[in-house]
């Protein structure tokens, strides 16, 4: 009897392990989905970039050394970008850091109509219209956002809209004290 | 108010499906005659409400009717009629109710079908399949109703995911459900013997065409799923070894082995246990499947919009059957014993091997799909199992089986005497790597990888060898089974499968190259010489078309086109390849990025024999075919004495 009890007592384990898998997915301990930016802990790599509303203008990234600041790649064709727009504008304006946008594969006028209609979260934005310094940065969808500490490593990344609640969670904590 | 409709149908068919469990279940069990009557109409009084929910939801789809969340979501008014009937099954809830509608279909064709079946038998496996579909009907129903109203109505939808707007696409989910859920046939009759504590040869003879039929459906179905993503992803794969793949191939396996231990069990009354094991995991490994795909537990490319609520449910339908039906294996099974024996070469080792060594390669496969979850949920790393792992746990135990159905196919059963049919099939091995050595060195001019002769010469020894019977029966005038021609037929196509994926694991190049009009690259022989681009319009998209001039030594071959399309709703771009097929090769050309100052960058691809993979895997499907239409299937027609039990039915 107990030998054709085998079967059954091994697709309990595996019943408990997809069971197990999904209450911490539940609770949010547990995402399949997240992929570890090799970036992390790394040195954010370096960009000399167009502005937005100057194309004259470029923009290097070394003028952020010493300063924490958040990096987010985003572009007007993007809809999830449309959608964690409302919640970028308040979120920079409260961690008083300076919010780099990147203007990934877009069309500069249309870049500028939205940040003019929609308001415009960035400290500065550069137009990355061939997409060269999105793949320095390991962008695979945006918006991505990116987390530089002072002494210029990446801490985290975020890929999908950001919202306040993940800001909270993810971000903020690395800013205490040191921001 | 029709979509209200829908969910109306769905609610009757899910009450109805109870009363299939109840009445079947319990009635075989009191053995009351009009109970058992009563469950056959019910099945069918199941089918037209779950149909009528399909029609309907299918007709919203053709209306525009966004106001239902689904439509909206998985439609657009510039949409094409085919891909809007498409998209009924293009995302979680309405490729739901294509699962129940299919179940709800099989269990039909089992009740018009099963007249020969004891009522007691009859009615056990329709009230099992009903319960099967009340727990399906009500996943459904409570957590993802295809028709839930969405305010206020969009004016257009937001389209059908790009990736399935594809002919190949639009057939291949509900062939592979035929498959998948034509499995859960095998299970309720597996469940109806264990129920009844009998399980004869006319079990088995019952069982096999019904389990034939959905081996068959799956092997088409994933045939067109391999064949589509190898044209439609733009990298020239044919397989990923993602974990949605894997889940389809698992069951694929699990049912190979239980079509071939259903032959023993049927002929000789032996692995009776394990027929009924093989049956109940079949059907798990599919529910696995639903599970891995549905629960968001997994990361793939096709996976469906991950929601752990709804993996909590699945999670428990699939609790309940298999912990359900192993509970009740382990009761049943000791009394179920095999009596009889087989010499150590007989049909019945053969066969023994091949359940061996395919459910050892689905468990190694079940092992690399949930290893990176393992390690995900215990923190002990980010992992992903790619090819290397996968190729390898599949090749070890098949390149043994190739050669085990080349020979074991003229095994007799009980103790099988070569006879003079060993220096034939010795004959034909040596023919065969001789072919393969010669295939290798005269067309493709090298070695290729260490096992290129092998899988050629196994290639060829295995058509030679499934061929032999069959020839040699027609030339003699002698009339063959269906069911003998079947497995010939199928072995065959394992040869072409295994002659392919050896011509293009070995021989294949693959080049990017970035090129601008005018310009021209040699691969394998051939010139790619860019033309020109421009710029096409699609009913739904955008899309830069390049045109490539291909030419073989001076002669011009022929002219592709490849688009990249820019989906309009959507915005992801889609790359659509121009693919020049040829019985011995394909030519592959795949348009990417703009580079700037003219050029594009463009992968180029040859692929020697790449067809005999999918040719390999029709054949395949048909030699399921022709077996399952066995005249001693039929109904009235009683066993055909086993004259041809050299030929046999494998």
């Amino acid at each position: 009897m107990w030998r054709y009890l085998t079967p059954v007592a091994a697709f309990l384990v595996l019943g408990a392990l997809f069971a197990y898998a999904l209450v911490r997915i539940q609770d949010g301990k547990l995402d399949p989905r997240e992929i570890k930016s090799p970036l992390l802990g790394k040195a954010a790599p370096a960009f000399v970039l167009p502005t937005v509303a100057d194309t004259a203008r470029q923009f290097d990234s070394a003028s952020l050394k010493g300063h924490p600041y958040v990096v987010n790649v985003w572009g007007t064709w993007c809809p999830s970008c449309r959608e964690e727009h409302s919640a970028l504008l308040v979120i920079a304006r409260r961690a008083g850091i300076p919010f780099i946008g990147i203007d990934w594969k877009d069309d500069n006028a249309l870049a500028q109509q939205y940040l003019g209609q929609l308001g415009n979260p960035y400290t500065e934005t550069v137009a990355d219209a061939e997409g060269r310094v999105a793949i320095d940065w390991g962008v695979y969808g945006a918006p991505e956002t990116f987390l530089v500490g002072a002494d210029g490593r990446v801490l985290v990344k975020y890929a999908g809209a950001l919202t306040e609640a993940v800001w909270a969670e993810k971000f903020a904590p690395h800013l205490q004290g040191g921001g | 108010m029709i979509p209200e409709l829908g969910t109306f149908a769905l609610l009757i068919a899910l009450v109805m499906t109870l009363l299939q469990a109840v009445l079947g279940l319990v009635g075989a069990h009191r053995q009351d005659a009009a109970w058992m009557r009563a469950t056959t109409s019910i099945t069918r009084g199941v089918f037209a409400f779950v149909l009528l929910a399909f029609l309907i939801l299918v007709h919203a789809f053709i209306t525009h009717d966004y106001s239902i969340e689904y439509v909206a979501h998985n439609s657009n008014n510039e949409l094409p009629l085919m891909y809007r009937i498409a998209a009924v099954w293009g995302a979680h809830e309405g490729s739901l109710l294509l699962w129940v509608f299919i179940l709800s279909t099989w269990s039909l064709l089992v009740s018009q079908f099963s007249k020969g079946l004891p009522d007691t038998f009859r009615a056990r496996v329709l009230g099992t399949l009903g319960l099967v579909g009340f727990g399906f009907l009500a996943f459904t129903v409570f957590t993802s109703s295809p028709f839930a109203r969405n305010f206020p109505v969009p004016t257009d939808g937001a389209d059908l995911n790009p990736i399935l707007q594809d002919p190949a696409l639009a057939a291949h989910p509900p062939m592979l459900y035929m498959g998948y859920v034509g499995t859960s046939v095998a299970f309720a009759f597996a469940v109806a013997a264990m129920l009844s504590g009998r399980m004869d040869a006319s079990w088995s003879r019952w069982t096999r065409p019904w389990t034939v039929a959905a081996w068959m459906c799956l092997t088409i179905g994933i045939t067109l799923g391999s064949w589509w993503a190898y044209y439609e992803l733009g990298w020239g794969g044919w397989w990923f070894w993602d974990p949605v793949e894997n889940a389809s191939f698992m069951p694929w396996l699990a049912s190979t082995a239980l079509i071939h231990s259903l032959a023993v069990t049927e002929k000789r009354g032996l692995f009776r246990n394990w027929t009924l094991l093989l049956a109940i995991f079949a059907f798990s490994l599919s529910l696995l499947g639903t599970f891995l795909v549905r629960s968001g537990v997994l990361v793939s490319v096709h996976s469906f919009a991950a929601d752990p609520q709804r993996g909590l449910f699945v999670l428990g339908l699939l609790l309940a059957f298999i912990v359900g039906s192993l509970t009740l294996y382990a009761i049943r099974a000791p009394s179920l014993q095999s009596e009889g024996g087989f010499a150590p070469v007989s049909r019945e080792s053969f066969l023994l091997l091949n359940n061996a060594l395919l459910v050892a390669a689905a468990g190694l496969i079940l092992l690399g799909t949930l290893w990176p979850l393992v390690m995900d949920v215990f923190e002990l790393g980010k992992i992903s199992v790619g090819p290397p792992y996968f190729n390898t746990v599949f090749l070890v135990p098949m390149l043994p089986l190739i050669a085990l159905v080349g020979v074991g196919m003229h095994a007799t059963w009980k103790r099988a005497s070569y006879a003079g049919k060993g220096r034939t099939l010795a004959g034909f091995a040596i023919g065969g790597l001789v072919l393969g050595a010669l295939v290798a060195f005269g067309c493709y001019g090298s070695y290729g990888v260490p096992l290129t002769i092998i899988g050629f010469g196994g290639g060829f020894f295995l058509m030679a060898s499934s061929l032999w019977q069959p020839v040699q029966r027609a030339l003699r005038r002698q009339t063959q089974s269906r069911a003998a021609l079947g497995m010939a037929v199928a072995h065959f196509g394992i040869g072409l499968f295994v002659i392919g994926v050896s011509g293009v694991a070995s021989y294949k190049i693959e080049k990017d190259v970035s090129m601008g009009p005018g310009d021209s690259t040699s691969i394998a022989g051939y010139d790619f010489r860019f033309l020109s681009t421009n710029d096409a319009v699609g009913p739904n998209y955008l899309a830069r078309e390049a045109h490539v001039a291909i030419s073989h030594g001076g002669q011009p071959v022929t002219e592709l086109t490849t688009q990249k399309r820019q989906f309009k709703v959507q915005s992801n771009a889609m790359t659509h390849a121009g693919i020049a097929v040829a019985w011995n090769r394909d030519l592959f050309v795949a348009l990417g990025d703009d580079l700037g100052a003219g050029k594009w960058s463009l992968r180029l691809q040859y692929k020697p024999l790449v067809r005999y993979i999918w040719l390999g895997g029709v054949c395949m499907g048909l030699g399921g075919l022709l077996a399952m239409l066995d005249r001693r299937y039929r109904r009235g027609v009683d066993a055909v004495p086993d004259t041809d039990a050299v030929a046999g039915e494998g």
